[in-house]
């Protein structure tokens, strides 16, 4: 039950641009075991795709990917050759990602595309590849799935689409799925009924979940583990019960603030907002990214900044202790 | 599907009957046909004769009915200058056309869309580099000019190609490549912007996300979708090549139908004009409705509503 799926040390993401090296992701550390569900909230820019891009091996050549250690089922994919890293992914680990528009292929069927996802890392005629297909069909919620195979992307609904891709996923009944903002494209109706769906499939199939989200409610529904990322960095992390009862850095307890509560948040208020803007990561970042904008920010921010541990594998970015109460 | 190839067939006969009633007009557009025929020192009473025997006296209508149902039996008339059915006048010269458009389309898709595939992989490679100057360069070059000296260094220097005339498949070398590079640069642009954008496309990440190799990914996923235009525009070329190659067959001597075409309006040969214009455009239309068909094939956004 408690077996390590991904250990990720010290990743890092440099992305060489005209104006300099845009440090995009500085030095994230986190562990999933099997059965686990890992929430990585933060807002957009923050480098949240970046790292599950990352993990997956999916960043273009250009961008330079480092770590300290960057293990999934106690292999080093930085020792792995780009063949076998190709028979990794798609088969012990799986992506699903957050435009169902686009992400299918609109000259094949749902059928083929299902049907390689198999055809790639088994041997498996057609014929059973596509029977695995229709099942899986059925298991995402997908009626009349036999005739749905036959159908092209553009004949289905996002939500439907989606609902491929989550089937695409499983083919091979992977140990790891990556859910990069799967329903953020979608309706609020259907937004709901597609997590549900990840949940039920994650607790029985014993997978480990890697959801991106900005929807803190979300998380405290389905969240084992939360990570709060800001600007490259997790600035927060701990069980979902320990930041929840406990947010200690001042921009997770700012997230929290900004949980639209019925009644209390005006319609059209942005979610997750907090005054000022992300610094430039362009160059050499010193200091809490977070203190152009932190409340709390004094002189020694710009400094550097330690990782507090607080309870258990609560841990936090930021020069001060005891934050619960003086931010309260 | 059915629905679809139904309509485009339909639009296809409906544009070949407009474009029959034009070739038929021309003969009357360009004066009074009997007058031109009968010649300079013809008087009233030979002009009539002539019109009386050709049928120019009947009513527009009445002859334009019996010039499109002799041509749908194969019937052109005879050629004023030749004296011969312009059928049997044709008919050689045209299978000499196609096989050198046929020939010239192959070659410049052959040579452009592997190109263009691999100048959109590498942006600003060497190769991309490369193939953006062989297509300036093909379309900055004049066909004559490009063609003559084709001829010194092949068939004069080297004494490797045969510089004139259609009767082995070498003489078609030099105008296959000479004509087939005058169509490669725009196809070879249009594959290298069409995968640029597919390769950056979500459903190739998906693609990738699945475990596919690179070349699963650039032909299966990429190339079928960035395709879809090149085919469009490659029948486009086709049509074009089919009267168009009059320069080519002039500097190689090739008597193809599109020489033959020049030479008769210089001649006023109405009737083989008349003829080959109407050939022509059917398979302009022909190759139309071919790219179309080939596109709902490809593309099942087309095909399935
Ligand atoms: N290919 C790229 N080229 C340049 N900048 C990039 C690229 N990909 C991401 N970025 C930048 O890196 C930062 C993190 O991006 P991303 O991981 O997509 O954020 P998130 O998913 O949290 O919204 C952003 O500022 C984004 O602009
Ligand atoms: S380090 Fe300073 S600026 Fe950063 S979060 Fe803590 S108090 Fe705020
Ligand atoms: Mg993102």
């Amino acid at each position: 039950m408690s077996e390590t799926i991904l250990n990720v040390q010290g990743l890092t993401v440099d992305i060489p641009l005209a104006a300099g090296t845009l440090q995009a992701v500085r030095g994230i550390d986190f562990e999933l075991k099997r059965g686990e569900t890992l929430c990585i909230v933060g807002e957009s820019g923050s480098g949240k795709s970046l790292t599950s891009l990352a993990v997956i091996g999916l960043l273009g050549k250009r961008l330079k990917v480092g770590a300290s250690k960057l293990e999934f089922e106690g292999r080093d994919l930085r020792s792995l050759t780009r063949k076998q890293m190709q028979a990794l992914r798609g088969d012990r680990m799986a992506m699903i990602f957050q435009e169902p528009m686009t992400s299918l292929n609109p000259a094949y069927t749902i059928g083929d595309q299902l049907a390689e996802a198999l055809q790639l890392h088994r041997k498996v005629s057609k014929a059973e590849a596509m029977a695995r297909a229709a099942d899986l069909l059925g298991k995402v919620g997908i009626t009349a799935a036999e005739s749905r195979l036959q159908q092209y992307p553009h004949q289905l609904s996002g939500g439907l689409r989606q609902r491929v891709m989550i089937a695409m996923a499983l083919m091979c009944e992977p140990d790891l799925i990556i859910a990069d903002e799967p329903t953020t494209a979608l309706d609020v109706t259907i937004q709901a009924q597609i997590l549900r769906l990840l949940a039920d499939l994650k607790r029985e199939m014993n997978l480990a979940l890697i959801l991106v989200t900005h929807d803190l409610g979300v998380v405290a529904r389905i969240a084992d583990k939360v990570a709060v990322m800001y600007a490259g960095e997790i600035v927060e992390s701990g069980t979902a019960k320990e930041i929840f009862d406990a947010p200690s850095h001042p921009y997770t307890r700012g997230l929290l603030d900004c949980i639209p509560v019925p009644g209390k948040t005006r319609p059209g208020e942005p979610l997750g907002s907090i005054p000022g803007i992300v610094p430039s990561l362009i160059g050499d970042v010193s200091g809490c990214a977070f203190r152009s904008r932190c409340v709390l920010a004094r002189e020694t921010c710009s400094g550097r900044i330690p990782k507090r541990s607080a309870s258990g594998e609560h841990t936090y970015r930021c020069i001060q202790e005891t934050l619960v109460s003086e931010v309260a | 599907m059915l629905a679809f190839a139904l309509k485009r067939l339909g639009l296809a006969i409906l544009v070949t009957f407009t474009v029959s009633v034009i070739s038929f007009s021309l003969l009357h557009l360009s004066g009074d046909p009997a007058t031109s025929l009968a010649g300079e020192n013809a008087t009233a009473a030979d002009i009539a004769a002539i019109s009386r025997q050709y049928g120019f006296d009947r009513p527009l209508t009445v002859q334009y009915t019996d010039w499109l149902w002799k041509a749908l039996h194969g019937d052109f008339g005879e050629s004023y200058y030749f004296k011969l059915p312009v059928a049997d006048l044709i008919a050689d010269r045209l299978s000499i056309t196609m096989t050198l458009g046929i020939c010239a389309i192959s070659f410049a898709l052959l040579t452009a869309v592997p190109l263009g595939v691999a100048a959109a992989v590498r942006p600003n490679s060497v190769v991309d580099r490369t193939a953006l100057f062989l297509s300036v360069a093909g379309q900055a070059m004049p066909s004559f000019w490009f063609g003559l000296v084709m001829i010194v260094i092949f068939s004069i220097k080297l004494r490797l190609l045969p510089a004139s005339g259609s009767e082995t498949w070498r003489h078609f070398i030099m105008p296959t490549v000479v004509l087939g590079y005058y169509a490669m640069p725009a196809i070879m642009r249009l594959t290298r912007a069409g995968m640029l954008e597919v390769l950056n496309a979500d459903y190739i990440r998906t693609a990738r996300a699945k475990g596919a190799g690179a070349g699963r990914v650039l032909f299966k996923h990429a190339l079928r979708n960035a395709i879809v235009p090149v085919v469009s525009l490659s029948a486009v070329q086709m049509g074009f090549m089919l009267g168009g190659s009059v320069v080519v067959e002039a500097i190689f001597s090739l008597h193809g139908a599109g020489y033959l075409a020049w030479e008769s309006i210089g001649r006023h040969d109405l009737p083989t004009v008349q003829a080959l214009i109407l050939i022509f455009s059917c398979f302009y239309i022909l190759f139309t409705l071919l790219s179309d068909l080939a596109n709902a094939w490809l593309d099942p956004r087309i095909r399935v509503g």
